[in-house]
């Protein structure tokens, strides 16, 4: 197809990637720090390239990525936890969905019915998301620049609030984690889940839709003279973000083993916006290279720094809590240097490798870690 | 009214447009039409309330009284309501008053076929110039959002790029194609912004100061391009503007407004020897 010719120094680093992750997930002695770094890199990519087509391509400052994600995990946990395991669980609680999708397909169609059950289950993870999203669009995007910001920041706020409610715990488990439902295993599903929801925006970016968010975020009244309807549009990306936003809440979850509301802190959606901002606010590769480097930075190659034992002898630098110190330094670094992230607004392809581009933004040599 | 509408063959009229700011009416019961095929100039010295009206037109403001038509039906119409209803100042309050009020968006103007270019540019700056004037397009989809993000609308898709190359093609502008739009110069940017309006398909065209800034050769091929859009386009136009040599040069008829009131109509030579638009332009003494 002329699409596979036209894009052929894409998709094929993309195809190398994943040869390498079905590789890394057969060979046996892989660190696990590395799988693990994979696996969560994965995951914030999707997120990430979700507030990208929000903040990075509509133009909308949005903050409310961690309620909806939370909103995601929830549904996904909640929907699927093994009958067996609900009286464990909801310990003190009666669990209203007493059955689990995954299982009553699987029971239907073994293992395939699995795979569809989960399938289904990240997609109604994504629609509930959506759904809320659909709600509150309405008032809050009349709202604009950090007005915008602090009323979605509100919303996740109180969507982590609202959750734990004593009368929501038949499905929530009020403040007690959900747990003993389906999760990762290697790290291709994560791959593949994250990969096939990222090219569906890629190709909404690239749709006349997508050019349509782009104009808004260029020139919101040039946008509206040229009949793109306004409130409509934004509306549009923002349910779209929270949709994908969910389905890789649905994934953390799946990642983590288990849910409770404590983990989609705000903080959670700095880590996603700082992702985007270092990956290049309007750049989709970008947003996955970034959050691989984002998550080894601070799960793995760091790690080092919080452990005394590698201390030059006579300065008692190194110690717990200093890997948090030094990087934050260095994403001062980036955010004063590398202004426009490390892609800017382009977007990775090999013939990066050909020919020469622009100097701006450090160019990450990474490979293996980018493009999914 | 019926019976206006049935004879109305012009493509837009102003009826009884106010504009009431606090105590400030800044138009006051301007009543103007374009008809088909027309370059329609409105005129005034600084302030007298032109852009107010172009403003209203394009339905960034909604009048305070008034009704605005295009193509014989109305698209725009208000009676002095709320805050405003007790300190309205200017004529014609009850005129609308039994009437549906409709306050269309921006956009929606738009799609019925008119489109506008603005005092100060603003294009879509991180796009190329094909790309400026293909977001254009999106206002004529006729495919959902599923279609388009699944690429099912590829003729559409086709028929919008070669549409709009074939418009930079006429507008001058196919060898820049490729470029950032920004990147342009002045004069180039001005017939993009124009190109973009004209990507809409509109009926008619209502430029905002169009020569803002240019230089008097620039201002001449501007002049030129503007009478040759109508030409090759069949579009009706409507401008504000400053530059008088263009306004005499391409108007078949002027507009001229002075504190909000229509001063004076006519032809350019007419309007050039009217005694109130000279007053109303170099001052008069008063004695």
């Amino acid at each position: 197809m002329a699409f596979f010719r036209k894009h052929i120094k894409t998709i094929v680093p993309i195809l190398v990637l994943y040869a390498l992750v079905v590789v890394l997930d057969l060979i046996p002695g892989v660190p696990m720090m590395l799988l693990t770094v994979l696996k969560k890199g994965a995951i914030y990519s999707l997120v990430a390239v979700s507030m990208n087509l929000l903040n990075g391509f509509t133009g909308l400052f949005s903050l409310g990525q961690a309620g909806f994600m939370l909103l995601g995990a929830y549904t996904y946990a909640s929907l699927n936890i093994s009958s067996g395991l609900k009286p464990i669980v909801y310990q003190y609680y009666t669990p209203l969905f007493r059955f689990s999708i995954t299982e009553v397909l699987s029971g239907v169609a073994g293992s395939a019915g699995a795979v569809l059950g989960i399938v289904l289950s990240l997609v109604i993870a994504g629609l509930v998301a959506a759904f809320f999203a659909y709600l509150i669009a309405l008032p809050v995007l009349k709202l604009r620049g950090d007005y915008l910001a602090i009323a979605t920041l509100g919303f996740a706020e109180i969507i982590r609030a609202l959750i734990q409610l004593e009368a929501l715990a038949p499905v929530t488990n009020g403040s007690q984690l959900l747990r003993g439902f389906p999760y990762f295993r290697g790290l291709f599903a994560p791959f593949l889940i994250s990969g096939v929801c990222i090219f569906l925006i890629v190709l909404i970016i690239n749709s006349t839709y997508g050019r349509a968010f782009i104009a808004i975020r260029d020139d919101e009244i040039a946008a509206e003279a040229m009949g793109i309807n306004l409130a409509y549009h934004k509306r549009l990306s923002f349910v779209i973000s929270s949709f994908f936003a969910g389905i890789s809440g649905a994934m953390l979850a799946m990642y983590q083993t288990s849910v409770q509301a404590n983990t989609f802190k705000s903080a959670m959606t700095y880590e996603i916006l700082l992702i985007v901002v270092i990956g290049g606010i309007g750049s989709v590769s970008g947003s996955c290279i970034g959050s691989f480097l984002f998550i080894a930075m601070s799960e793995w190659w760091l790690r080092f720094l919080d452990n005394s034992a590698y201390n030059i002898p006579g300065i008692p630098l190194l110690r717990p809590g200093f890997r948090m110190v030094v990087f934050s330094v260095l994403i001062m670094i980036m955010v004063l240097f590398f202004r426009r992230g490390i892609m800017g607004d382009r977007e990775f392809s090999l013939s990066f490798f050909s020919k020469k581009t622009r100097g701006e933004g450090g160019r990450s040599d990474s490979r293996r870690e980018t493009d999914e | 009214m019926s019976e206006n509408m049935l004879h109305d063959t012009s493509i837009l009229r102003l009826e009884n447009i106010t504009m009431q700011f606090g105590g400030v009416v800044a138009v006051d019961n301007l009543s103007m039409e374009v008809r088909p095929g027309e370059i329609v100039a409105l005129i005034g010295p600084n302030g007298a309330g032109k852009t107010t009206a172009f403003n209203m037109i394009t339905g960034v403001y909604e009048p305070t009284n008034g009704q605005i038509s295009f193509e014989g039906s109305p698209v725009v119409r208000n009676h002095p309501r709320g805050k405003i209803s007790k300190m309205y100042a200017g004529q014609n309050a009850d005129l609308y008053k039994n009437k549906e009020t409709l306050s269309p968006s921006v956009d929606r103007l738009t799609a019925l076929g008119m489109a506008r270019t603005f005092q100060n540019i603003r294009l879509f700056k991180s796009r190329t110039v094909f790309e400026n004037v293909l977001i254009a397009k999106h206002l004529r989809r006729t495919r959902g959002f599923f279609s388009a993000v699944f690429r099912l609308n590829r003729d559409e898709e086709a028929s919008w790029r070669e549409e709009s190359l074939s418009l930079l093609e006429t507008t001058g502008l196919s060898a820049v194609k490729d470029e950032n739009a920004v990147s342009l110069p002045y004069g180039l940017q001005r017939r993009l912004e124009i190109a973009r309006a004209l990507a809409t398909r509109p009926r008619l065209l209502l430029l905002d100061e169009p020569a803002a800034g240019m230089n008097p050769q620039e201002t001449d091929s501007l002049t030129a391009f503007i009478a040759r859009i109508r030409r090759e386009f069949g579009v009706s136009i409507l401008l504000i503007e400053h530059h008088m040599n263009l306004v005499m040069d391409i108007s078949d008829r002027i507009y001229v407004l002075d504190f909000g009131r229509m001063i004076a109509t006519g032809e350019p030579r007419e309007i050039q020897n009217n005694r109130r638009v000279i007053d109303a332009y170099l001052g008069v003494e008063e004695n």
